[in-house]
């Protein structure tokens, strides 16, 4: 029976990618270990190897051909013996188990419901946030993904001060685990793109010692959760070194890097870290969700005379949002965003958390419950004004975010809520949260352990009595 | 960088002092050493005689910090300071030798938790390192430090750090920050034997030799880590081979010897400056009080401490030459005795008379 080939995912969160080249044409042998293809996704061009052993029958996704879905059919081969042309005419009755380990019914295995990168997040309602500089009329946005923002805040800001350099792991010649330091080498060189040996704890150590010469560094983590490694380091090194110094000295240094669960990584890769770091005095906590947040913060981040702690998230860095195109776009750290407002319930998120808010919000607009929803951007320090402000309008909130529900970014805004705005209340303030698990890996268990659109939909209509 | 400009008191004499074995120690040639060598042990190796001038201020200063440390003590039993406070007595050679081999105010220090000795040898003033140890205002960092994190940019140096081993590779980092400015500075960082048995020492030795910094790794081997003897702690005690992995070259230094470690000091120092890359100094010194003021020292004898206070003590060291050199008379060592006691009179009267931090500064210096 002929054997189809399918699209491999060739990272835990690919979704999608170029065929950028077939290397084996109609007719020829394949023996299985033969690389057959390329393919060219956001991070990094990879080969693809044959598993199965015949003859190529027919290429169905010509080479060039972007946004190939991971477990597409790109080409049907004939097993040894078998008719060419007819295998080539009437194609692979199922995918071959072998050549693709990737179940058919459910659609690629990724935990997020994320929407199928790079897809451009349906456009929220144009909120101006008061602190944010003004975009001046007419200028231009341009789609970008998290990952090309990210890299341009560096590069703009390296070009801006001589003082700011990056180091860690595969930063340089390999031009990131994740491609977010794409090109820096090539244009500031190996002085100030700088590869460490495997060793968080030394390095991080290195560059607050660095920072408190006066250097700026920023110190990408290839996951927050090698940073735990580190955690020494950037808390009692750089947090509170100012404090510690009466304020004679200080760390200006920005630690970045994926924090939260990707996909399919199992327990010790997929730990959300966003209230730990919020809870330290002397540090400030960024964790964008858009394009335009990342790169505007980032600026103001590796501008900051204090140590910050930016958690990106590998699922959202392949997604592409509007950036307004302007020479320097620097955002103010500290202020939540309106993303859309409404006047039933507040919904407050942030980072990869945004992403079921955005989807349930367009839910609940069908069942005719107007929410406001806040992207917190910066959870430390945490700008509850804004919240407040808004359940003073809607008297109902929900959080939303990945972390566990102990102690979460959730649990401080339902305190604060009721210290600071009890009487506003209608109904008590829900948190929609990872589970108190640690993140099992298969599929089925991962989607259970992190939240979902349907919790936060049936969050709020808990909270409006719907 | 600037050059401190104006130095404390009646110290400036010892800080010329200080100028004139730096720019000596610039002129002598690098003593290249390939790999770990036991040199010291002993002070039998030859050691440069100091001039008299040096003698005096090596005098001076480590008399100024065991005597600050005596007062630091007293003041812990009367109630005055509070909560940690690590004695340096009986290891003031070390900062005092090293501070001879460097540019004070230009090359950066940094330390662990034990550093009253680090900051006076540096050249800050005993006022404000005693009213940060009561928790004053006019201590080094306003009264939020303490004992263990104090800092003074104007004299490069960094503190002052609490953790066992964190300030191996913040010290590494300073010297990370002279290579990318391109300056020939060099990062003095001290530890202990307890610290080098910490993970991140390595993980910063990788990158210093890889990277060729400018660091010189000051290993206070003063026995005990805390309670625990060197020889129960530690699988290889010659603390100078710690660097052999990573290719950087250490020696073993008579650390009650403030000439012998000058000497070293300067070897190593002019290693850096020349872009070679790290050191390692093994400093075998003895601390004569416990870890810390609630430590009564069970764990080792009062003979041992005896032995080392009797045979080995660095400031008698130094004074026994000057007078077996007729260089100082008694009454020349008495009259030096008498000015630095009025130094730490003066601090200690200075840190209990200073007020109290003002209750607004609990919430200043947080972020910048």
């Amino acid at each position: 029976m002929p054997i189809d080939i399918l699209m491999p995912a060739l990272s835990p969160t690919m979704e999608e990618g170029t065929l950028s080249k077939w290397l084996k044409k109609e007719g020829d042998p394949i023996k299985s270990g033969d690389v057959i293809a390329e393919i060219e996704t956001d991070k990094a061009t990879m080969e693809v190897e044959a598993v199965d052993e015949g003859t190529l029958a027919k290429v169905l996704v010509p080479e060039g051909t972007e946004n190939v879905k991971v477990n597409t059919p790109i080409a049907i081969l004939a097993a040894e013996g078998e008719d060419v042309s007819k295998a080539a005419a009437g194609g692979a009755a199922a995918p071959a188990p072998a050549a693709a380990p990737a179940p058919a019914a459910e659609p690629a295995p990724v935990a997020a419901p994320a929407p199928a990168a790079p897809a451009v997040a349906a456009a929220p309602v144009a909120v101006t946030v008061a602190s944010d500089p003004a975009i001046p009329a007419g200028t231009e946005f341009v789609a970008m993904t998290v990952r090309e923002a990210l890299r341009d805040a560096m590069a703009e800001e390296m070009r801006r001060d001589p003082d700011v350099f990056v180091i860690g792991e595969e930063v340089a010649e390999y031009q990131g685990a994740y491609k977010i330091t794409q090109g820096l080498l090539q244009e500031f060189s190996a002085d100030r793109v700088i590869d460490t040996p495997i060793t968080e704890h030394g390095f991080a150590g290195l560059a607050v010692g660095a920072a408190l010469a006066g250097l700026k560094p920023i110190v990408e983590f290839m996951t927050f959760n090698f940073a735990m490694q580190a955690m020494d380091q950037i808390i009692n090194s750089a947090a509170k070194t100012h404090y510690m110094s009466g304020g004679q000295l200080g760390a200006s240094i920005v630690f970045r890097g994926p924090n939260g669960a990707a996909a399919r990584v199992g327990a010790q890769h997929s730990q959300d870290y966003a209230a730990w770091y919020s809870q330290i005095p002397g540090l400030k906590v960024i964790m964008p969700y858009s394009a335009a947040d990342a790169k505007g913060l980032l600026k103001a981040a590796i501008r900051d005379p204090n140590p910050i702690v930016f958690l990106e998230n590998e699922i959202l860095y392949g997604h592409s949002f509007e950036v307004p195109k302007l020479d320097d776009f620097v955002l103010p750290i500290g202020k939540a965003r309106i993303h859309k407002t409404g006047k039933d319930v507040t919904i407050v998120s942030f980072g990869i958390g945004m992403t079921y808010v955005v989807k349930a919000v367009e839910e609940l607009a069908k069942d005719g419950i107007d929410a406001e929803v806040i992207d917190l951007r910066t959870l430390r320090p945490l700008d509850i004004d804004t919240v407040i402000e808004s359940v003073k309008k809607t008297g109902r909130c929900v959080t939303v975010e990945e972390g566990w529900p102990q102690g979460s970014i959730g649990s401080e805004i339902a305190a604060q809520l009721m210290e600071k705005a009890f009487d506003y209340l209608d109904a008590p303030v829900l948190k929609v949260t990872g589970k108190d698990v640690p993140m099992p890996y298969a599929g089925n268990l991962e989607k259970l352990a992190l939240p979902n659109v349907g919790e936060v939909i049936a969050a709020v209509k808990a909270v409006t009595y719907r | 960088m600037a050059v401190a400009k104006s130095q404390v008191g009646s110290k400036a004499a010892s800080t010329e002092g200080r100028k004139v074995a730096a720019s000596r120690a610039a002129k002598s040639p690098a003593t290249s050493k390939s790999s770990a060598s036991k040199s010291a042990g002993g002070a039998k190796a030859a050691i440069a005689d100091f001039t008299k001038e040096q003698e005096l201020a090596a005098y001076r200063e480590m008399l100024l910090i065991r005597r600050f440390e005596e007062k630091a003590g007293q003041m812990y039993g009367m109630g005055l300071i509070h909560g940690f406070c690590h004695l340096y007595i009986g290891q003031e050679a070390v900062v005092v030798g090293m501070q001879m081999a460097i540019r004070t105010g230009e090359d950066q220090v940094i330390t662990g938790y034990r550093d009253h000795g680090h900051m006076l040898a540096a050249g800050m003033d005993a006022n404000g390192v005693m009213a940060e140890l009561t928790g004053r205002r006019d201590g080094y960092s306003r009264g939020k430090g303490g004992s263990m994190h104090m800092f003074s940019i104007e004299k490069q140096f960094f503190g002052g750090h609490g953790i066992v081993g964190a300030q191996v590779s913040l010290g590494t980092g300073l010297a990370f920050a002279n290579r990318y400015r391109k300056n020939d500075l060099v990062s003095l960082t001290y530890f202990g034997d307890g610290a080098a048995n910490q993970g991140q020492v390595y993980e910063s030795f990788n990158m210093a030799e890889l990277w060729k910094l400018p660091v010189v790794y000051i290993i206070e081997n003063n026995r005990y880590a805390m309670g625990t003897s060197v020889v129960r702690s530690s699988a290889q005690t010659d603390f100078s081979k710690r660097g052999a992995s990573f290719n950087i070259p250490g020696e073993q230094v008579d650390g009650m010897d403030v000439r012998a470690v000058k000497a070293a000091g300067e070897r190593a120092v002019a290693w850096c400056r020349a872009g070679k890359g790290p050191y390692i100094l093994e400093m075998q010194t003895y601390r004569y009080r416990g870890h810390s003021m609630s430590d009564p020292a069970k764990y080792r004898s009062k003979d041992e401490v005896q032995k080392m206070r009797t045979e080995h003590d660095p400031i008698e060291q130094v004074r026994a030459r000057l007078i077996d050199k007729k260089w100082a008379s008694e009454d020349d060592l008495k009259a030096i005795d008498a000015q630095v006691r009025d130094i730490v009179n003066h601090s200690a009267d200075f840190a209990q008379n200073s007020p109290e931090p003002d209750a607004a500064e609990l919430w200043t210096d947080i972020v910048r």
